[in-house]
């Protein structure tokens, strides 16, 4: 069983292949914010405040097109609403920690901290006795990505985007969400609700504000409960 | 621009509290699952569902177009990527594999 100390540590580790991928984003998010005439301090102020990638790249151009606020605030509330699904997915493994530390975990969830977080819960899940400090690991893997996140900003707008694009570091986003993802399928369902998921996000890829996202794991959601449900009733019938 | 500072402002703060507001209300008001059995059959499909939105377009829709050919760098990677870790459960494998599979492709089928 690990500590405190540990789990920090090893929540901090499994998120850094995911950070060579988020911090050339984070540069871009800062070069955008200049380039749509924003003042320097306003980028890191939204990275600070929000702290939200894609939710940010959408607001800094809405500022800077001078939209009114109301339609800026309501269009952040869109693009984060598959926030939802993540925070009510781990919301039961939670229910033993204070209001503090949810208050705190919170903050720090995004896809990719949840991506991490929730496979670790899910594996502990199984477990005979499962560690009784995973809110450290959390902690661990969000401060991590919240530090890269506010670093790639500030050099994003002090120096502009250093990272050459052919180098595709984007891509250890999705290796990382890959090598989480199938370790996990080990049942007809799960297998389901993943191929579904993921075919209906590449059919309504254009739909705007991140709402394919939310489409497309609903989706897989209905699919996985539907197998699940008729394989459940082919072993009774058996 | 044509938001005053004082109006720039408060569009992040509430952004800010929008966001939050979505990321912990879940969290706050649905601890307790366990007595509603089809809400904890349908959060255990959030990962895998999620996981492979996220994933699949990144694979097949390099620059926003769908591209399902052997000559799709990601498509291979990735698929590569998967067989890593469907067979050795290595995260870190997987990752360098896919990664250093997708440079060798991208200097072989230059966009």
């Amino acid at each position: 069983m690990l500590s405190r100390r540990l789990e920090f540590i090893a929540g901090v580790k499994d998120e850094l292949p995911i950070l060579l991928g988020v911090s050339p984003f984070g540069m871009i998010y800062g070069v955008l914010a200049l380039s749509a005439g924003l003042p320097a301090s306003l980028p890191f102020a939204v990275s600070f405040v929000v702290f939200a990638g894609s939710a940010q790249f959408v607001s800094v151009q809405l500022i800077g097109a001078g939209a009114p606020g109301i339609v800026i605030v309501f269009t952040t509330c869109i693009v984060n609403l598959r926030h939802i699904l993540y925070s009510a997915s781990l919301a039961p493994y939670l229910t033993h920690l204070g209001r503090r530390w949810r208050c705190l975990l919170a903050y720090l969830l995004t896809d990719e901290v949840y991506a991490i977080t929730i496979t670790r819960f899910v594996h502990e899940a199984t477990l005979p006795s499962r560690s009784p400090f995973l809110q450290w690991y959390f902690l661990g893997a969000g401060l991590a990505q919240w530090s890269a996140w506010q670093a790639s900003t500030a050099v994003g707008i002090a120096l502009g985007a250093q990272i050459p694009p052919g180098w595709a570091l984007d891509f250890t986003v999705a290796l990382t969400f890959i090598a989480l993802v199938v370790p996990a399928l080990t049942d007809r369902p799960s297998v389901a609700a993943a191929l579904s998921a993921g075919v209906v996000a590449v059919l309504v890829a254009d739909c705007p504000y991140k709402l394919g996202l939310v489409a497309a794991a609903i989706s897989g959601i209905l699919v996985g409960l539907a197998v699940e449900t008729q394989q459940t009733a082919a072993r009774r019938r058996r | 621009m044509s938001n005053t500072p004082l109006a720039i402002g408060l569009i992040i703060l509430g952004m800010g509290i929008v966001t939050y507001a979505i990321r912990l209300l879940p969290m706050m008001l649905l601890g307790r699952v366990e007595g509603r059995p089809l809400m904890r059959q349908a959060l255990r499909f959030v990962p895998p569902a999620v996981l492979s939105a996220l994933i699949f377009p990144e694979l097949l829709l390099p620059g926003g177009i769908l591209d399902l050919s052997p000559g799709n760098p990601r498509l291979l990677a990735g698929t590569l990527a998967a067989f890593i870790a469907w067979r050795t459960k290595n995260a870190l494998l997987a990752i360098a594999v896919g990664m250093g599979a997708l440079w060798v492709l991208q200097s072989v089928f230059p966009h």
